[in-house]
């Protein structure tokens, strides 16, 4: 079992589905001569033709629109975003037309969007982003963001093979920073809508998604040093639909809830998910549910602002802790 | 009128152009009867609030439509504007599914979902449009993509209208489609107004077919309201795209002369302008002067299409009349193909939380 990085894991994971289905196609910026703006699709040009790997004019919302034709008539497209900042330059075409087209329409509509998230690369206000709650609320959309190597492999297959328009994020931290041992051969495939039990523990839970979960991680080793807590992670994998179960069970189970996403706050997926803790499983808890996130600004530049807005394993460590006295 | 002689007619008839035969100029006849005795229908509908929603009319665009959609074979899509009913139908829409549509109907082509003539058929080559202008060009791009990669002969016709030209997915569309060298020819229907927006105050171009300029690709203005020169426009546009030769921009000048929807009373439009119109320039006018000119088709065949089209129109508005709504729970079938229906909130299912 050879050890790959996340993004090699990703970089397998699309390999494999072209390879093994002919219909699968990837269009983007720069994703053929070039093999991406992070080489996520290196090779492929020479592998697969300039017919499968498609470089496109700089128009979002044309790639991904184009996407949803082709996919109509039984094509399996993946379109790269080249940061997913530019995501928002394609929100009409996802929100008014791909996640519509079954309900309105009954068009089969099964694509990938997929692009580098996130911050903690010192990339400013449009080279960060973590666009997923502003499609949270897209009824008809998929959202996926892979935390580990595996998932990255595993949930990319997942999505391509999906019926229903998966937005894939993929954290641009976690490109070369993880690696893992993943098995060479059989079918990797990571289960859309299933969380993932990342660590066991019976005091605390912290419900997390993508790079956070290993910041989550960090903490929850921390806590059980200093602290002798016994913190769960509970690491998302996929946003929507969201695992109510998992959710529940880990509520259940230690009756402390926090939440950490690196996106800012107001609005953003933990509000969600404490609402749906509040619906479902209030008589379970001991005590408020509590947030770790980002600030409420546009993410800036200078690392000593970075990390400032951004959540850190010690701001984890520290609403647990204020969390556990309850 | 009387009809012409049925005997000697045809022999004194002109030769017919663009390959057309006489029974595929009958053929154009029935569909821009029918398209026009439609909204005629669905007008008295509205009128007695059986039309759900707005209802869009394309009176005086028939004839843009029909020939432009004619130009198509089978195997080739289309993706139609709100004023392109002419077009579905010769692609094959069903009159009745048209009335269910509006009439929000169970057995409607979107089970009720959606409005209008927004709604397609993947087996008959026509997909929905959506409200958000422009955001066909670039769907259909992927459509005429997906050809290009299966190596399939087949083209992609899509619809905007001159407000549409000023839309961001209209440009991207229609580039990324010039650069892939794509099968699709791209009607742009000018009809004057864009709601009350005039042309003028859409764009500074003096005419839009020189948007093809910045394309890079070919461009045609074209008479939308007469039948046969917008079948021959396209025809040449859909062939060129079949053969290798992209995408072609056709710039068709027509006029609206209903309101945008027909609760609109178009009072920014002048009276006389209509009227100008109506009087000189209504493509079923011009037509059915043609084919008297000619003796192509008799006066008298043309009446007997026009009363089978009233006697079908008659049983489609009873048969959907008759018809229930959807289901109200149906609203949480297939958001996703899967899971296939949403569970319902737990207040409207009578559990618990």
């Amino acid at each position: 079992m050879p050890e790959v990085t996340y993004l090699e894991a990703l970089r397998q994971g699309l390999r494999e589905e072209l390879q093994r289905d002919e219909r699968v196609f990837i269009l983007g910026e720069d994703v053929g001569v070039y093999g991406g703006a992070f080489k996520v699709t290196e090779g492929f040009l020479q592998e697969f033709g300039e017919r499968r790997v498609i470089d496109t004019p700089i128009s979002e919302a044309a790639i991904v629109g184009a996407a949803a034709g082709a996919a109509h008539m039984g094509l399996r497209p993946v379109a790269e975003m080249q940061f997913i900042d530019f995501i928002s330059c394609a929100y009409d075409m996802l929100t008014n037309y791909v996640a519509t087209a079954r309900y309105r329409a009954g068009l089969p509509t099964p694509l990938v969007v997929r692009g580098p998230s996130g911050g903690y690369v010192r990339g400013g206000p449009f080279h960060s982003q973590n666009p997923e709650a502003a499609f949270l609320h897209t009824p008809g959309l998929k959202i996926v963001c892979p935390a580990t190597a595996r998932d990255a492999k595993g949930l990319i297959k997942a999505a391509i093979r999906d019926d229903d328009p998966v937005l894939y994020f993929e954290h641009k931290f976690l490109y070369r920073r993880i690696k893992e041992n993943l098995p060479e051969d059989g079918d990797l495939l990571t289960p859309i809508g299933k969380a993932r039990v990342a660590r066991e523990g019976t005091d605390l839970s912290i419900i997390t998604y993508s790079a956070t979960v290993w910041k989550s991680l960090e903490a929850a080793e921390q806590l059980e040093k200093e602290d002798g807590l016994k913190v769960e992670v509970l690491d998302l994998r996929t946003l929507l639909p969201m695992d109510d179960e998992a959710i529940l069970a880990t509520v259940k189970k230690t009756n402390k809830v926090m939440i950490v996403h690196e996106d800012t706050r107001t609005g953003g997926v933990a509000g969600e998910i404490t609402a749906r803790i509040n619906e479902h499983a209030f008589e379970w808890l001991d005590g408020p549910v509590l947030r770790v996130t980002a600030a409420d600004v546009p993410l800036p530049y200078a690392p000593t602002l970075e990390d400032y807005v951004l959540p850190s394993t010690a701001d984890i460590v520290k609403v647990a802790r204020h969390l556990a006295a309850y | 009128m009387t009809a012409r002689a049925p005997v000697t007619a045809p022999k004194a008839a002109p030769p017919i152009p663009a390959g057309l035969t006489r029974e595929q100029l009958v053929e154009i006849y029935y569909y821009l009867w029918l398209t026009r005795s439609l909204e005629e229908r669905l007008t008295n509908l509205y009128r007695q609030s059986k039309v759900i929603g707005g209802l869009f009319r394309s009176l005086g665009q028939e004839g843009g439509s029909v020939g432009s959609a004619y130009a198509l074979r089978e195997e080739d899509f289309l993706s139609p504007l709100i004023r392109n009913l002419g077009s579905m139908l010769v692609k094959g829409a069903e009159p009745l599914a048209v009335v269910r549509q509006y009439m929000a109907k169970a057995e409607s082509p979107t089970r009720g979902r959606e409005l209008n003539i927004h709604f397609g058929d993947l087996d008959k080559g026509y997909i929905g449009q959506i409200s958000h202008l422009g955001d066909m060009v670039p769907v259909m791009a992927g459509v005429a993509l997906s050809f290009k990669l299966r190596n399939a002969k087949r083209v992609v016709l899509v619809y905007v209208g001159d407000g549409a030209t000023s839309t961001g997915t209209f440009h991207e569309g229609i580039n990324l489609a010039a650069v892939q060298k794509l099968p699709m020819v791209v009607i742009v229907e000018n009809n004057g107004w864009a709601y009350s927006t005039r042309t003028a105050q859409q764009t500074a171009v003096k005419q839009l077919v020189d948007k093809a300029k910045g394309y890079g690709i070919p461009g045609e203005r074209v008479d939308g309201n007469d039948v046969l020169a917008a079948y021959e426009a396209t025809k040449r546009a859909v062939e060129r795209a079949r053969a290798g030769g992209g995408v072609t921009l056709l710039e068709f000048l027509t006029y609206r002369r209903k309101g945008h929807a027909e609760h609109d009373a178009q009072g920014y439009q002048p009276k006389d302008e209509i009227a100008e119109w109506a009087a000189k320039n209504d493509p079923i006018d011009r037509y059915e002067k043609q084919l008297d000119e000619t003796g192509w088709v008799s006066a008298g065949e043309r009446a007997a299409i026009r009363e089978r089209i009233d006697r079908e129109l008659t049983e489609i508005v009873t048969t959907s009349e008759n018809e229930p709504f959807p289901e109200a729970e149906s609203a949480l079938d297939e958001v996703y193909a899967n899971p296939p229906r949403l569970e319902p909130l737990w207040y409207r299912n009578g559990s618990n939380a």
